[in-house]
């Protein structure tokens, strides 16, 4: 964590963990999870949400930060306006889907990186002048001071944003990286339940 | 009476910081931080009382990806925040005026219906759920008109499925003011 980040938000923190992962197709039992998700949400639960503790903590954080999450909504926001459009939390693959169930049951944004495309311990930290997202081909340039997720490298996605390209995880990843970003005001109990529901969800598969 | 005329002060000068005193950035930032958590905190309940029907929350005019913010950005806002929140509050109050105007135009209505004619008062417009309305109509019709047989007439709710008509168009049977669309753009 960057000392003038841990200055400014002491209770900001990343959690990373490395597993092995089998991507595919969900299992039927995941489907089923998903399902029961679905039927267990509605329109009420969408627009009581923002009261609740931990997705308040997360709008209150992208406000510190200067996102507005009227416009860039929060994960778990994010799902629950595609399960409303949508009409139910639709099934992909093994890594999204356990992704969104345990960003579902938890309030709790994980991502997942290719742990072979990585250098060293994962990070939280301004950018600085000159750096670009990813080591790609496709790499895009990103603005001096953006909080960006980075390895002891470059930076590997933005803060709450897509990640660099190639750093995704891809049909032929056997390693994943996955990490949280605890915000002030989440209680290490939601993040590391996010975190065990998520390694379960694909050590089972 | 001489002390008074030499503690006159200057103040036409900026504010000047004295000489090993430093302003506490830090502090001021986290307080309006703190600040912008408890709006927010009023933002959501005054969002969810506003529900349904209530409008979506208009996103702030600023753009720009995540990074440290700085005491001038944190006061915009923490500043644009609470002219927000007075705003959802404002038209909160506004609109349990409105409903209590048209709460007490309906019982007017079940009074005397010869004076209302014609008039309709409908859940929404009671802030309440479903489609029903209030209709102050002639009894037989045209006979009811001339005799003036005057009564509230309550509409049944919601009109019924159309079948293959409903899916054929789709949008000419929804309304624009959907609670439904308010929460899923709003979620």
């Amino acid at each position: 964590m960057d000392s003038e980040l841990a200055e400014e938000f002491p209770r900001l923190g990343l959690i990373a963990l490395t597993m092995p992962v089998s991507p595919g197709r969900s299992t039927r039992a995941v489907k089923q999870r998903l399902r029961y998700l679905s039927s267990r949400f509605r329109g009420a639960s969408a627009v009581t949400m923002r009261q609740e503790p931990v997705p308040w903590a997360y709008r209150v954080f992208y406000r510190h930060i200067g996102l507005d999450p009227d416009r860039t909504r929060t994960p778990v926001e994010g799902a629950a306006l595609e399960r409303l459009l949508r009409g139910e939390f639709k099934a992909q693959n093994r890594i999204d889907d356990a992704l969104t169930i345990s960003l579902v049951e938890t309030g709790v944004p994980i991502w997942a990186l290719d742990a072979s495309t990585l250098e060293g311990e994962l990070g939280l930290r301004p950018a600085r002048a000159g750096e670009r997202l990813g080591r790609g081909e496709e790499t895009a340039s990103v603005t001096a001071g953006r909080l960006v997720i980075a390895d002891e490298q470059s930076p590997v996605g933005e803060l709450f944003g897509e990640l660099a390209p190639g750093h995704g995880v891809q049909p032929e990843t056997q390693d994943a990286t996955l990490f949280a970003v605890r915000v002030p005001g989440v209680p290490d109990i939601h993040v590391e339940e996010a975190m065990w529901t998520c390694a379960e969800l694909l050590r089972a598969t | 009476m001489e002390l008074m005329d030499h503690t006159r002060l200057d103040v036409s000068t900026a504010p000047v910081v004295l000489p090993g005193i430093e302003i506490d950035e830090r502090g001021a930032r986290r307080s309006l931080r703190e600040q912008i958590a408890k709006i927010e905190r009023d933002l959501a309940s005054a969002f969810v009382e506003s529900c349904p029907g209530g409008p979506a929350p208009v996103p702030l005019t600023r753009r720009g990806g995540p990074r440290l913010l700085d005491l001038g950005e944190l006061e915009r806002v923490r500043d644009e925040l609470a002219d927000r929140l007075r705003s959802s509050r404002g038209e909160l109050v506004e609109r349990a005026e409105r409903q209590a105007d048209k709460r007490l135009l309906l019982e007017k209505m079940l009074l005397e219906p010869g004076r209302y004619r014609f008039v309709r008062v409908s859940n929404a417009d009671l802030g309440e759920g479903g489609c029903g309305s209030y209709h102050v109509l002639p009894r037989l019709g045209p006979i009811g008109m001339l005799a003036g047989w005057w009564h509230v007439k309550v509409s049944s709710g919601c009109p019924l499925a159309m079948g293959s008509r409903l899916a054929a168009a789709p949008d000419q049977h929804r309304s624009s003011a959907d609670p439904w669309d308010a929460a899923a753009a709003s979620a």
